[in-house]
């Protein structure tokens, strides 16, 4: 199951400046597994013990995992996973 | 319809029906349209709801200094009450916002004070808590953790599309402040515990997320995550698009951002439609296009136009 990942500006300096990586996994947490043998160090940027964190969205199509099965939200090929930092509207 | 004063018309505004863009006649969508407000936009209502509460609370004073990081629309609505009540605006906005937001705000007489636009709206409130803290003699409404902005919609939004759509299935709004979300969200919840409250969140260019670290992200004081049931990420070349087609199809002009909420909304419709159910899908319609023009949102071809808003703050 290869998908596509979209990687933040500010986490690019695990990815050589790539902005999109591909990984595989059958969930999202597989996914942040396998992105972490690729790119060490870059999980920890992403979880804390409690799970996602707090400052970190990841969307799954577009859709926010937190309102799917968070890290356990299955992933399909061809799946597009976006990781995007938090930030304020309005 | 008759009022005392330009403030006491804000609220009430028309909810209607979007016969083309609908799937079926069993899943409906409508368009609350809050452009007919007297700024223009949606925040009329949490900006007037904030000052009242100021009042109410003994903070503000005759020719008092008001003082808001916004990357526009809620300034525009605190500059036109401030104006009325005769207190004194700062807004601290990004400096990736369109021309007219700026000319507005001097228009209804603000201050503008431009906040880098690396960061975007991260930037303006981090900018403004400084000012804040270096005057402490003004009054900084803090629409993201100010109460009274979800209350203006737990006490006006929500009852009116109740009130127009007793057999709303879906509610969708755009992800900034979550004022609206969470206030006229928690409402609705109650009178239709079923009910699906939808966030459409703006993908921006990457300037806007452009963080020096993880830690200066930002979640509104406001949010609580319980209160929605789905939350969408929309870039610029959906929101334009579906901008253009409410445009096209159903005649309204509307800013970028009610397009990224239509196609939130559009994506309600079709699940709904997909598993047989059917449906009353309200959304906002945050702001007319009027702000937006010299953007070239309106002109060329989506992608152009998508070019154009890469690194706007367009919603």
């Amino acid at each position: 199951m290869a998908v596509e990942v979209r990687i933040p500006t500010i986490l690019r300096t695990y990815t050589a400046g790539e902005k999109v990586v591909s990984a595989e996994g059958d969930s999202l947490a597989v996914v942040i597994q396998d992105l972490e043998s690729r790119h060490p160090g870059i999980a920890d940027r992403l979880l804390d013990e409690s799970g996602l964190r707090r400052f970190i969205n990841v969307y799954l199509n577009d859709e926010d995992v937190r309102f799917l099965e968070g890290l356990q939200t299955p992933v399909a090929d061809a799946d597009s996973i976006t990781i995007l930092p938090a930030v304020a509207g309005g | 319809m008759r009022f005392d004063s330009l403030l006491d018309s804000v609220g009430g505004t028309p909810l209607v029906g979007l016969p083309r863009l609908s799937p079926s006649p069993e899943v409906r969508l409508w368009a609350k349209l809050e452009d007919r407000s007297p700024t223009g936009s949606v925040k009329d209502r949490a900006a007037l709801a904030m000052i009242e509460q100021a009042e109410k609370d003994g903070l503000l004073y005759p020719g008092a200094t008001l003082l808001e990081p916004t990357s526009g629309n809620t300034g525009i609505s605190l500059a036109m009450v401030a104006r009325q009540r005769g207190y004194q605006l700062v807004c601290v906005m990004p400096e990736n916002t369109s021309a007219e937001r700026t000319q507005l705000l001097q228009a209804w007489g603000a201050t503008i004070v431009p906040s880098s636009a690396v960061g975007g709206s991260n930037e303006a409130v981090r900018v403004a808590k400084e000012i804040a803290a270096a005057n402490p003699e003004w009054v900084m409404l803090y629409q993201y953790g100010n109460e009274a902005n979800a209350r203006a919609h737990y006490e006006t939004t929500g009852p009116e599309l109740l009130a127009d759509l007793p057999t709303i299935t879906h509610f969708v709004a755009g992800l900034g402040t979550t004022g609206t979300l969470m206030g006229a969200g928690r409402f609705l919840r109650e009178a239709r515990p079923e009910i699906r409250i939808i966030a459409a969140e703006p993908r921006y260019g990457e300037l806007v997320y452009g963080l020096r670290n993880l830690s200066e992200g930002f979640v509104p004081e406001l949010y609580d995550e319980s209160v929605l049931t789905g939350r969408f990420s929309v870039g610029p070349l959906d929101a334009v698009r579906r901008m253009r087609q409410l445009m096209d199809e159903e005649g309204i002009f509307a800013g970028p951002s009610s397009g990224a909420i239509l196609h939130a909304a559009l994506g309600a419709a079709r699940t709904a439609l997909r598993d047989g159910e059917s449906a009353d899908i309200a959304f906002i319609v945050c702001d007319g296009g009027w702000k937006y023009l010299s953007t070239g949102a309106y002109d060329g071809t989506l992608d152009s136009a998508e070019e154009a808003l890469d690194g706007q703050l367009w919603a």
